[in-house]
């Protein structure tokens, strides 16, 4: 009996480590596959020139025009999920910081909204986008991640701002402080590494998601210039390219694929960096 | 002076009032949005027979969604089948049985995993999985195939899902009181013991949440899905077959469906029924989550 137990022990053990050990050698395997695969076909001209000739037909050339399409639409995303997403989570945990019930059926609803697929973003985004007259552009790709990545940002952010503690609220108000001063003085201040996190986590997110832009960016070979024009991205370069007979322009989804990997893997290493800096001044 | 300071306070209360009242009204849109553009669908053929019927044929009118449906829930089913088992072993080790640097370790490793882009592990799988099932794992079973099969978006959507999984199961286990394991423990439990009766069955609700939120996301996945699953219409048990999953369908179609009628109507309806299946899962299983805090 004593045995039994002994080895059912030793035997989940062993399984659950295995399980453990598994994950770091499976993202290890994609990474190192992305990037050999990428890496073979990365030149500087890949990253300095768009592609001739077609992007599915052409050889030559490089994805300069996902390359900005996707910074384009992940910064201008990012803009406006901050315009929205910050003073959201800022009300949150300032003006609600006594209803509890709302505060927290609020973000019951954002947490569902985070997990609606960005396909059902994407194809709101191009019903929208029909309703307002636009084509597929630069401007209807931006709004759509922008509505994709604020609940992101909202909640990241709002998590960290509800662990600040309540006796600095009372403090800042003893002082005769207004909510706004409150809000804006002492919230975001000590929640500022969180604001970060919550940044760069959405703009992670903006900048790799596929299934959004797919009807609201288009496709270009160009770079856009005007915020009505179709932009290129990252991911549906590497979609796109990947389904290409041509092996040339099968190199530049490759090469797209890991220019995206680096891109991701900066922001969510400097996202820990400045997580991990910022709470160290903070009070609690 | 003080005047400065109420109208800027009114007037920034205004500002995050607006924000945060547009943010929740967003779902509202997309609701109402998806199901304006999907009624002339709802108009032309019933409810019942648009999720039921296998027949798709949008050139005369025929709009089954039932393949589709059965994509979904077929790589869903086998996705999880293979991420949860994982899942629950690395939370119970990372948990219970690993050093605390091992955790240290092994949150960058499911950061990155889970933030890692779609079409990325669908590069992966077209290169590694895709090749492997074609060549290795199905000429094993004495089976012909191009290797873009079910298991294959399977196989991808369980390397997905599995951080996102582990990171809520490693949260659930995370709020068990110590004390209640070491009471296990000091009756003479052995360790594994007090894992498999105090701390797993503690645990369970959140368990079964995580799990949930976990088959919801996997059932809404879109690219990684579409570029190793093979995308034919039909309903074939056998998991070395191609199939077709919901995201797929809306996502390969939007070039073409402008110039067929109802097309777009169609894909619409399929943007809505995807986004009615998972925000009732989430609802569910965050109501579930949502309670257990309380308590």
């Amino acid at each position: 009996m004593k045995r039994s137990k002994k080895t059912e022990e030793a035997v989940f053990k062993i399984l659950s480590g295995f399980a453990t050990y598994s994950l770091i050698v499976i993202l290890a395997f994609i990474i190192i596959v992305v990037f050999v695969k990428g890496f073979n076909a990365l030149t500087w001209e890949m990253v300095v020139k768009t592609p001739k000739g077609g992007y599915y037909y052409g050889g030559e050339g490089g994805v300069l025009n996902a390359i900005m399409g996707s910074l384009y639409i992940a910064f201008g995303a990012t803009i406006i999920a901050i315009i929205i997403g910050m003073p959201s989570a800022l009300y949150l945990n300032v003006y609600l910081l006594r209803h509890k019930k709302t505060q927290n059926t609020i973000r019951y609803i954002l947490d569902a909204l985070w997990g609606i697929p960005s396909i059902v973003y994407g194809a709101f985004g191009f019903t929208l986008m029909l309703y307002l007259g636009l084509n597929a552009s630069l401007l209807a790709g931006i709004l759509t991640v922008a509505l994709l990545i604020t609940p992101i940002i909202v909640r990241t952010f709002d998590e960290v701002l509800s662990t600040i503690p309540k006796g600095l609220h009372e403090a800042t108000l003893a002082l005769g402080s207004t909510r706004t001063e409150m809000a804006f003085k002492v919230m975001l201040k000590q929640g500022f590494s969180g604001f970060i996190t919550a940044v760069l986590l959405a703009f992670g997110r903006g900048i790799g998601d596929a299934a959004s832009v797919l009807f609201t960016a288009g496709y270009t070979d160009l770079i856009p210039v005007n915020i009505d024009e179709p932009a290129a991205t990252l991911p549906l370069a590497i979609f796109f390219q990947l389904g290409s007979p041509i092996p040339e322009v099968r190199e530049r989804a490759y090469a797209a694929g890991a220019i995206l990997t680096i891109i991701i893997l900066t922001v969510s290493l400097t996202a820990r960096l400045f997580s991990r800096q910022y709470s160290k001044s903070n009070i609690n | 002076m003080l005047l400065k300071r109420i109208i800027s306070d009114k007037l920034s209360g205004v500002w995050m009032l607006i924000s945060l009242t547009a943010i929740l009204l967003i779902p509202l849109f997309i609701i109402a949005g998806l199901y304006l553009k999907s009624t002339p669908l709802f108009n032309h053929q019933d409810f019942l027979r648009l999720i039921s019927s296998s027949e798709w044929q949008p050139h005369k009118g025929n709009f089954g969604f039932w393949p589709f449906i059965a994509g979904s829930l077929y790589v869903t089913i086998i996705a999880f089948a293979l991420a949860a088992p994982v899942c629950l072993l690395a939370a119970i080790y990372l948990t219970q049985f690993a050093r605390s640097a091992m955790m240290r370790i092994m949150l960058p490793v499911i950061d990155i995993l889970a933030g890692l882009p779609s079409v990325i592990y669908g590069v992966w799988g077209i290169l590694i999985v895709v090749p492997f099932i074609s060549k290795i794992l199905a000429p094993a079973f004495n089976i012909n195939t191009s290797g873009y099969t079910i298991f294959a978006g399977g196989v991808v959507l369980a390397v997905m899902c599995i951080p996102y999984m582990l990171n809520m199961i490693i949260e659930v286990f995370n709020t068990i009181p110590m004390g209640l394991k070491e009471a296990s423990l000091s009756l003479g439990a052995t360790f594994w013991e007090s894992i498999k009766h105090v701390v797993i069955r503690k645990s369970y609700p959140g368990i079964i949440s995580a799990f949930g939120l976990g088959i919801a996301k996997a059932f809404g996945e879109t690219m990684a899905v579409m570029m190793v699953v093979g995308n034919s219409v039909q309903v074939k048990f056998n998991p070395f077959e191609a199939g077709y999953p919901l995201p797929a369908l809306i996502a390969n179609n939007y070039g073409e469906m402008l110039s067929i009628p109802l097309y777009d109507s169609a894909l619409m309806f399929g943007a809505f029924l995807l986004l009615i299946i998972i925000l009732l899962i989430n609802l569910i299983f965050r109501y579930f989550i949502y309670r257990t805090r309380v308590h």
